[in-house]
């Protein structure tokens, strides 16, 4: 009887537990290498903003002078290029979803104040000795402008 | 191991516009079906057409290189299906066919720029 | 006779699930003729290749569609590995061939519950995506995504998948088998299902050569073309016969594709077996410069994938020729002369995927 195929399926419904999870109640289990969302351990982040460079839906901003690192997790794909990119190791692929939200938020990271203070002090450092090295440049090309000087007034004299 | 159907390198022709229909019209002959046709742009006001017919499992082109004054023949006048792939052609990179069997005139895609690839 | 009038189809409606537009010429409740009308979802992806650098473009080729995505990102890299002489690591070419199969499992077990679903037949489709589902958890548990995957690479994968995950899952396909028993049976005997199917919308093999169709929807027709017979990937190295049917109506495409189902549990658990131990991923050096047209069979038909590199990290042109905008013009054909009532379901046994149409 062709009519009845389905009955089987559906009598067995009837008495059958649900398929699906009561999801707020029952807490989803998530697979070991689901690509759920991005996370950064801004600790061991210097900032080089491959990351952002890698990233096919620019989700990703890094701000080297404002010591940042923002990423918009509902533009992010997930496809984990950044990760595989990233020559710290900070970056990894966490295996829950991005949460629900109202509003597209992005997510920002700083530096902390000491990391920071360090590295303004590191980076005034390096300037310094940038400037120190230039002024050393300086002096050394005028002094060799001065050499060089007489001796081209001497070789037009020659002529 | 089973099936010996090796595809093998890709089969290209490059011919003039001029010749375009003679030579389509004698694929369509020995029973060759159009696969594709597509646009590629090769520099300033350069484009490359590619004419891609099958049979079988064979696969071959005809490739065709113009100006953006050139117009170039329809094909739907003997495979009357081309009418989407130079409708497509025209709409993505301004090249002007003429003749087309089912013409949208630059409407087939609905985008907010004209001609992007261009 | 009635006058002749023009009635807008889409690209809102119940049974669509993507927008396409159709101009019906209609007289009384027949169709004389159709008209297509698409470019609601156009994304311009392919020119994305002036900013993205070619291994970055996997990804935005894998992103074309949300089924056909695997088979998206594989065409790209395999004419991206033509060009560059790469010779993908054997165990790389058995898992694509396995993850390819496993998408077409779940597009065709989709696509029959979109059928159900389209005839009225709701309780059948909420079957067919149930069984889907577990499909999708098995996928998840591999790659990391239930449907867009990231796991094709240029030169081969990004991970392996380890054996003892190929093992449960041989298992899990063995027992899926009787699931899908249970379903098709009710396609293939089911009298609401064949008096939906049966007789409507008949394209001849003749037909189906000229108008250049492919897929499920040129076997249904009995011309015997697939192609994974062209040796791409490990179909070479696996045994199958493409599935075709002769009658090449509705019904005839419901056919075909539950064939391909058996027919894809059937090369999975081949390609399980005849797994090769060994690395996933060659080595990619340098630049692609040189071009490829490639093929390959996705769920939907043929698909080609045309790459023209000029020897620097950006592409000139990538091309994707989809299966649906070769069966467009078929579409078209096997609407003239049918009830306006059969439009929805004959849409449907295309298995339309319009934004891999209009990417």
């Amino acid at each position: 009887m062709s009519l009845a195929q389905f009955s089987k399926t559906a009598i067995r419904n009837l008495f059958h537990k649900p398929v699906t999870e009561k999801y707020p109640f029952v807490p989803k289990e998530y697979g070991e290498r689901t690509r759920g969302h991005i996370e950064n351990d801004i600790s061991k982040c210097v900032l080089c903003g491959l990351c952002m460079m890698r990233c096919p839906s620019h989700a990703i901003t890094v701000n080297k002078a404002a010591y940042t690192w923002q990423i918009n997790p509902f533009s992010c794909v997930q496809c984990n290029y950044c990760v595989e990119g990233c020559p710290k190791k900070s970056l990894t692929m966490k295996n829950t979803y991005t949460k629900p939200d109202t509003q597209k938020t992005s997510v920002v990271l700083k530096y902390s104040a000491e990391r920071i203070a360090g590295e303004e002090a590191r980076r005034k450092a390096m300037i310094e000795k940038a400037m120190a090295a230039k002024k050393a440049a300086e002096a050394k090309k005028a002094a060799a402008a001065q050499e060089a000087a007489p001796a081209g007034t001497g070789k037009a004299e020659v002529q | 191991m089973r099936h010996a159907i090796d595809p093998g390198p890709m089969a290209v022709e490059d011919i003039t516009p001029d010749v375009l229909l003679d030579k389509v019209t004698n694929l369509k002959y020995k029973e060759w079906r159009l696969m594709q046709i597509c646009a590629t742009k090769v520099g300033e006001d350069r484009y490359e057409v590619l004419y891609t017919f099958g049979h079988g499992y064979k696969m071959f082109s005809y490739r065709l290189t113009i100006s953006d004054e050139d117009k170039i023949n329809s094909i739907t006048s003997i495979y009357d299906i081309a009418y989407l792939y130079e409708n497509e052609m025209h709409d993505m990179f301004g090249i002007q066919v003429e003749m087309i069997n089912i013409d949208f005139k630059g409407h087939l895609f609905r985008m907010g720029r004209e001609t992007p690839f261009k | 006779m009635s006058k002749i009038s023009v009635v807008p189809f889409g690209p809102q409606h119940p049974v669509l699930p993507e927008p396409i537009h159709l101009d019906l010429v209609i007289q009384d409740e027949k169709v004389l003729s159709a008209i297509p009308s698409i470019g609601f979802v156009h994304r311009g992806l392919e020119s994305l290749v002036d900013k993205r650098d070619f291994k970055e473009m996997v990804l935005v080729a894998e992103r074309i569609c949300g089924i056909c995505s695997f088979g998206h990102g594989m065409g790209y890299c395999e004419a991206v590995e033509k060009i560059m002489n790469i010779t993908v690591p054997d165990r790389a070419r058995f898992l694509r061939t396995m993850f390819q199969e496993m998408s077409r499992l779940h597009s065709h077990t989709m696509w029959l519950g979109l059928a159900a679903d389209a005839f009225g037949y709701e309780s059948l489709f909420m079957e067919c995506w149930r069984i889907r589902e577990k499909i999708l958890d098995m996928l998840e548990m591999a790659t990391g995504g239930r449907v867009i995957f990231s796991i094709c690479d240029v030169g081969g994968l990004r991970k392996d998948v380890p054996d003892e995950m190929l093992a449960e899952f041989d298992r899990r396909f063995a027992a899926l088998k009787s699931d899908y028993d249970h379903v098709t049976e009710i396609f293939l005997n089911d009298d609401a299902v064949k008096s939906r199917l049966c007789g409507v919308g008949v394209m001849t093999i003749q037909q189906a050569n000229d108008l250049g169709c492919c897929g499920p929807f040129l076997r249904a027709s009995g011309v015997r073309r697939d192609a994974r017979m062209t040796n791409y990937e490990a179909y070479g190295e696996l045994d199958f016969e493409p599935v075709t049917a002769n009658e090449g109506d509705s019904y005839a495409r419901c056919k075909v594709r539950i064939g391909e189902i058996y027919q894809s549990i059937d090369l999975i658990r081949q390609c399980i077996a005849k797994m090769p131990a060994g690395e996933v991923q060659a080595p990619v050096k340098g630049l692609p410069d040189g071009e490829y047209m490639m093929r390959i069979e996705q769920p939907r038909g043929e698909a080609l994938y045309y790459v023209k590199a000029n020897g620097t990290k950006n592409l000139t042109r990538f091309r994707v020729r989809t299966p649906t905008f070769a069966n467009i013009p078929g579409l078209m054909e096997i609407m003239k002369g049918t009830e306006v009532a059969d439009v929805a379901t004959l849409i449907l046994t295309i298995d339309p995927c319009i934004s891999c149409t209009e990417r």
